[in-house]
């Protein structure tokens, strides 16, 4: 990445710049793929554009930094996506 | 423009400082899209500063300044002149400040520039608070809202920024909202491709500002459509249209929902429903509500 030698605090673009956000998940959006029709309505609200979609517009859930919201579940008009407790993390 | 045909890039990253269900950066990945990389955003004190993460990090994959609470518009013009002198006419300038930043501590800077021309998007979300210092009361709160600085309820009705541009006749003034992205979309693209200055609000329900539920962001909305409570329309060199729902509203299409579809779901107003309903304010936002579309269609509807 290209550095700027500026006298001012600059910051740079990164990926996760507050980490794997997905640990604040208390829910977890499960997709079912065979219910799925691609109408991308959860890849446009999700807030963290956490859900990935695809050349042929089918969707995944990147779990890395999903924040459970539950937005994707109540956007999906065909309920292809339903959240589930979070199993609690092991000691 | 059809979902399928909006972009695939992202320039707001994963893993930011946004809470769960937020809706600025549900607005700002559709801006974002619209405008494209060659962007050069402003972004006074709110929600969004904060979003950007920590030092010597941030999420934006775009240019970004920070400034001072009031100084958004100012910033901006500063930023546009230097483009400008540097005769990068590609680059699009956009300020993004929350409702605090607009309509009352950068009202000044705001008003200045547009009456300048300068050449530029000035894009305020609005979540109806100051949330990023923990939801106090701003121009934009409704009435009878809760906040930390009207805890029985805000005594004022909100006043109408957009109202407030459109006074300033620039090119392009537009309302929307992030539950409507073809609308939002569409909007930010022709404020792209017009010269001098453009208005754009984008109403943003907040889950902990508004008290509920953090699946339901976009459902809030679009109630808040539905009952007339925001609207969706846009002026173009003074000519005004009420888009999409708002537009069946303002023609009597369809008749408006009550607000209490939209408030009932949200915690900040739950004082007119618990112990007993408060039938008396119930009534003033209704009424208050009936007042302003009648004024709308006065003002803006086919004669
Ligand atoms: S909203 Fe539902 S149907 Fe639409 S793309 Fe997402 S999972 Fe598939
Ligand atoms: S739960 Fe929220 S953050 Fe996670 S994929 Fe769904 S909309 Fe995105």
């Amino acid at each position: 990445m290209k550095k700027y030698p500026v006298e001012t605090s600059l910051s740079y673009p990164k990926k996760g710049a507050m980490g794997k956000t997905g640990s604040w998940r208390v829910f977890k959006p499960i997709l079912d793929k065979k219910k799925c029709v691609k109408c991308l309505r959860c890849w446009i609200f999700c807030p963290e554009g956490s859900i990935h979609r695809e050349k042929d517009d089918s969707v995944s859930i990147d779990y890395d930094f999903c924040k459970g919201c539950g937005v994707c579940a109540n956007e999906c008009n065909v309920k292809a996506i339903i959240m589930e407790r979070e199993e609690a993390k092991k000691k | 423009m059809a979902l399928k045909d909006f972009p695939v890039d992202e320039c707001l990253l994963q893993g930011n400082a946004s809470c769960p269900g937020c809706p600025a950066t549900v607005g700002l990945r559709m801006v974002l899209k619209a405008l494209g990389k060659k962007t050069f955003l402003v972004v006074p004190a709110c929600c969004t500063a904060v979003i950007e993460s920590l030092y010597p990090h941030t999420s934006f994959d775009v240019p970004v300044m920070n400034i001072a609470f009031e100084a958004a518009a100012a910033g901006a013009s500063g930023v546009e002149a230097a483009l400008r002198q540097q005769g990068r006419s590609d680059i699009t300038v956009a300020a993004w400040a929350g409702d605090g930043g607009t309509y009352d501590i950068g009202l000044q800077a705001l008003s200045g520039a547009l009456e300048r021309g300068t050449n530029f998007i000035y894009i305020c979300y609005n979540n109806q608070i100051y949330s990023n210092t923990g939801i106090q009361r701003s121009g934009a709160t409704p009435y009878a809202a809760w906040t930390t600085t009207t805890v029985s309820g805000k005594t004022e009705f909100r006043k109408e920024m957009g109202e407030i541009v459109l006074a300033h006749h620039i090119p392009y003034v537009a309302q929307t909202c992030i539950s409507y992205p073809e609308d939002l979309y569409g909007k930010i693209q022709k404020a792209k491709s017009i010269k001098g200055p453009k208005y754009i609000e984008i109403l943003a329900p907040c889950p902990p500002g508004w008290r509920f539920s953090m699946d339901k962001t976009i459902e809030m909305g679009r109630l808040a459509v539905d009952t007339g409570a925001w609207s969706l329309w846009e002026c173009e060199n003074d000519v005004m249209t009420f888009n999409g729902k708002s537009k069946l509203l303002l023609e009597k299409k369809v008749a408006r929902k009550p607000i209490e579809d939209w408030i009932k779901y949200q915690g900040r107003f739950s004082h007119l429903f618990k112990p007993e309903r408060d039938e008396e304010r119930l009534k003033a936002i209704e009424e208050h509500t009936d007042h302003l579309w009648e004024r709308y269609r006065k003002c803006y509807g086919k004669i």
